[in-house]
């Protein structure tokens, strides 16, 4: 591997972690602004030394094990979280050509790979923990993620029957006539509520539904291993948003105004920032808006609304383009 | 205060009673708030409890209050029957609208007295509390075990040989028996609170949610029996926030004791004032006038509105929605802005004086109120878009924690509790106090009864105390903010300078505080969690001789377990929010 690709790799993955650890700022300063107080606005330029402030104090936190916990599960469930959400990162393409592992023919199957993976974090985690209410967590997480998995992966079929391919750059280019937010809405909200449900934010929080289960399966964690699953939260988030935009919204492709200065090799990267952006900040936005489902509620509805409607809009699509193939 | 001899022959309850015990030794006494008051031989008690809940006509359905009195220090017991403690029953008849208080006599030092928990529900914790607090036995009680203290604690502190202070207690050593014994009350046995782990074919998770958890709103433990996550048992346990207020009462004046009642249902601020200062001035004969009445209303009403935001906000997000809260509380501190503005103090203004208030209105309080008023009603319309009509928070709330009217006065719910399911019912309507009766507007009431018309009544509840406030503000009487009267506090210096008889007073109320004359007296007002009273007794002193409060909180949490059951924990999380209690109102 030359050393140009490893540079590229490092930077991706540097900027990814950095953005998820940029991201618990942005998120208290927007749920700040949406709920009438400021957030945290003292530490340096706008508060942005928060960020640092935060960190600082993670590493220098008491990083304790509970003398009842499964010691080795318990120190490797935050590091599964990470691995595994960074290595589904790898086949995102940012701009044409770039990514951390290149274009692979298996790109789809990949992700959702590393996503059912990352389930064994929150399980092992709530498990090993030996605390009732991480094992209430853990409980409820697995059968959320396994159940919402199924959904994922079927809301995202009719993209790829669209696209012909499971190769996220072929997808992308795909959608070079109109992005496929127009044919596949349906998809594209049961892939959102999906991934909404496999990152564990406010809606679908339940394993951790401080109101209910105090911090849920992460109830004992504290230090950094308590930060491995913070930062691998809002990892998740920004690989949800940046998937959200790959497979719907046009990935890297924008409006190019007939443009062919020399500025425009950089238009791709700042396309896919700013439409993932926007997911990120929508992703805040439910989370300051929508109340939490119970348990049980979440289950029926995945299972007697989201399945018939994801089969169906896998059957509708596959019906369309084989109807338009004339076969 | 004297007792009543038997060939009178009153009317009413009374009357009835000695129609159906002709002879056996009651005595009837009478009290400064008028509520017939019966003594009856304890051997007679169940006797006369199931005549007067199921066989009487228009029955007294609801034990409201259920207490005890440590007479043996007591000196003005003229005519009533010797007793070294008595039990203190006040029932409550929702069909005559009134209410009977019946005492009974015990002697000794360890007393027995039997159970009514066979007839009334939720006697349970009352009688429990009664026992913990005055060593009082209950035969026939299920599970007579301390409440509010330790269950390794010594004695029962509401005794009045009991110290008050720790500085009059023998000095706390903790040697290492004493810790192990205090370590091991602390271990789990689910076999003391009525549970077991094993089931026939699968274990439960015994569960203790609290005394510090995010949700359950202060110190207060749950402990769980759970299936999955279904609730098999929930069995609460309170006593974390015990201060000991009424023990309080007893060691200060009449008058220094307003701040600690601030601090019983701590959002209610000057509303717990009212009740207390409401019986003193029965018992003193004090007419409160007109305008001081109006101002009390007002400032009720006030802390009506930010108790209810606070429930409102906080009921949300136990469902799960993170940001009414953060609204509400802004409308809350605006509330707290006129509130400051008209007494000083935001929370806790312990405003409220015997006779009267503290001070007369500020220049320019219409302002600051006309602003509030203008400021709220749009505000409780977008919540209404941004809570109450959301899909998830209805999904979430209705049908959970469901009972019936009957079962809410079996297990003595008053207030929105009561109201939620279809029974207009409020104080101030009902028996109207401080000038209620001058005001205009509706009881709202909910169908369901469950937590999500718990909530919808607090709403309208809102809107109605918004409507009461513009009464105040249109209609504010002019005159005196104080009673002119020589027991009022701190007393009216205007004359002082020129008749010794008002000097003398002046000096006397403010050294030593106002004596009241001897006496008994119940007052209830609708607080913002259901109906809270204060029972004092004077027995002729500068102090209280006992301050009974009955808080609403304390019944209404009784019903826990009750409602609990097969629902899922979420579920029970919700029910403890839409109940809508502090702990400090419920362990006072």
């Amino acid at each position: 591997m030359s050393s140009e690709r490893m540079a590229l790799i490092g930077t991706i993955l540097l900027a990814v972690v950095a953005t998820a650890a940029l991201l618990i700022w942005v998120e208290r300063r927007m749920l700040g602004l949406w709920q009438d107080r400021w957030g945290p606005n003292r530490v340096g330029f706008l508060g942005l030394g928060q960020v640092v402030a935060d960190m600082i104090k993670i590493f220098m936190k008491d990083d304790w094990i509970p003398p009842f916990a499964d010691r080795p599960v318990f120190v490797i469930a935050p590091a599964i979280v990470m691995v595994t959400v960074l290595l589904a990162f790898a086949v995102v393409p940012i701009a044409p050509g770039v990514s951390v592992a290149g274009d692979w023919n298996v790109g789809v199957l990949f992700v959702l790979g590393m996503t059912s993976l990352a389930v064994y974090s929150v399980m092992l985690g709530g498990w090993a923990s030996n605390n009732k209410y991480a094992l209430l967590g853990a409980m409820r997480s697995t059968a959320q993620s396994i159940s919402y998995e199924v959904f994922m992966g079927l809301a995202l079929l009719g993209v790829v029957i669209q696209a012909g391919s499971f190769s996220l750059e072929d997808i992308v280019l795909a959608q070079q006539d109109g992005w496929f937010i127009g044919p596949q809405f349906l998809g594209f909200v049961l892939f959102l509520i999906a991934g909404l449900a496999e990152t564990h934010r406010l809606p679908l929080d339940l394993p951790e539904a401080e109101h209910e289960l105090t911090a849920g399966f992460h109830t004992e964690y504290s230090g950094m291993k308590f930060g491995m699953f913070f930062v691998g939260e809002y990892v998740a988030v920004i690989l949800v948003s940046g998937l959200l935009t790959t497979l719907y919204f046009g990935g890297w492709l924008g409006p190019t105004w007939g443009l062919t200065l020399a500025g425009w090799s950089f238009m791709p990267l700042v396309w896919f920032v700013l439409k993932t952006g926007a997911f990120i900040l929508f992703f805040i936005l439910l989370r300051a808006a929508i109340p939490r489902p119970r348990y049980d509620q979440l289950m029926r509805f995945g299972w007697l609304v989201l399945l018939p409607l994801a089969l169906l809009n896998t059957a509708v699509t596959g019906a369309f383009v084989l109807l338009r193939s004339g076969a | 205060m004297s007792a009543v001899r038997e060939e009178m022959r009153p009317l009413g309850v009374i009357g009835e009673l000695y129609a159906r015990f002709p002879g056996e030794g009651f005595v009837e006494q009478a009290t400064a708030d008028g509520i017939p008051t019966m003594w009856v031989p304890v051997g007679r008690l169940l006797r006369v409890m199931k005549l007067l809940k199921h066989e009487i006509r228009q029955p007294y359905r609801m034990l409201y209050d259920l207490t005890a009195v440590d007479e043996r220090l007591r000196q003005h017991r003229d005519g009533l029957p010797p007793a070294d403690f008595t039990v203190v029953y006040h029932l409550m008849s929702f069909e005559r609208n009134s209410d009977v208080r019946i005492k009974v006599a015990l002697r000794g030092e360890s007393p027995h007295c039997p159970s009514v928990t066979g007839l009334w529900l939720n006697a349970n914790w009352y009688e429990r509390e009664v026992w913990d607090l005055f060593g009082i036995w209950f035969d026939g009680h299920p599970n007579l075990q301390r409440i509010m203290m330790p269950r390794t604690w010594q004695g029962h502190p509401l005794r009045k040989d009991h110290y008050a202070r720790a500085t009059e207690a023998e000095r706390l050593t903790m040697d290492a028996a004493r810790v192990d014994r205090e370590q091991e009350a602390l271990r789990i046995k689910p076999e003391e609170w009525g549970m077991t782990a094993a089931g026939e074919d699968h274990d439960y998770m015994i569960l203790n949610l609290g005394p510090n958890h995010p949700s359950v709103h202060g110190v207060f433990r749950v402990m769980l029996q759970l299936d999955g996550e279904e609730i098999v048992q929930a069995v609460p346990d309170i006593g974390y926030h015990h201060r000991g207020a009424e023990k309080m009462g007893e060691r200060q004046s009449w008058h220094s004791y307003i701040p600690y009642t601030d601090r019983i249902d701590y959002l209610g601020g000057v509303m717990n004032n009212l009740p207390y200062l409401m019986a003193i001035e029965r018992m003193a004969g004090i007419q409160v006038p007109e305008r001081a009445q109006t101002i009390r209303v007002m400032l009720c009403e006030f802390f009506r509105i930010t108790s209810h935001l606070l429930f409102y906000g906080t009921f949300a997000q136990d469902v799960g929605s993170m940001s009414p809260v953060f609204y509400m509380f802004v409308d809350r501190q605006k509330a707290y802005d006129v509130i400051e503005a008209i007494t000083g103090f935001r929370m806790h203004p312990a405003w409220f004086r015997i006779g009267g208030v503290a001070a007369d209105l500020p220049r320019g309080w219409e302002k600051r109120v006309r602003e509030f008023l203008d400021w709220m009603p749009k505000r409780l319309k977008d919540y209404e878009q941004m809570a109450l009509k959301n899909t998830i928070l209805k999904r979430r709330s209705i049908g959970i924690g469901q009972y019936s009217t009957d079962e809410a006065i079996e297990w003595g719910v008053t207030g929105p509790g009561l109201r939620a399911t279809g029974y207009a019912w409020d104080y101030r309507k009902a028996r109207p106090y401080s000038g209620y009766e001058h005001f205009e507007f509706e009881i709202p009431t909910g169908k369901n009864g469950d937590a999500y018309d718990r909530c919808l009544v607090r709403v309208e509840e809102i809107r109605q105390s918004l409507r009461i406030i513009e009464q105040c503000l249109k209609h504010m009487p002019s005159g005196d903010y104080k009673a002119r009267h020589p027991l009022t506090t701190p007393p009216i210096k205007d004359h002082t300078m020129q008749d010794i008889e008002t000097l003398i007073h002046h000096f006397l109320n403010v050294s030593w505080g106002p004596v009241i004359p001897p006496g008994e007296c119940t007052m209830t007002v609708e607080a913002t969690k259901g109906l809270n009273s204060y029972y004092l007794t004077s027995d002729g002193g500068t102090m209280s001789y006992r301050t009974r409060i009955r808080t609403p909180s304390f019944a209404h949490l009784q019903m826990i377990p009750y409602l609990a059951r097969g629902l899922m924990l979420p579920d029970l999380i919700a029910i403890i929010a839409s109940i809508d209690f502090v702990m400090a109102d419920v362990d006072r």
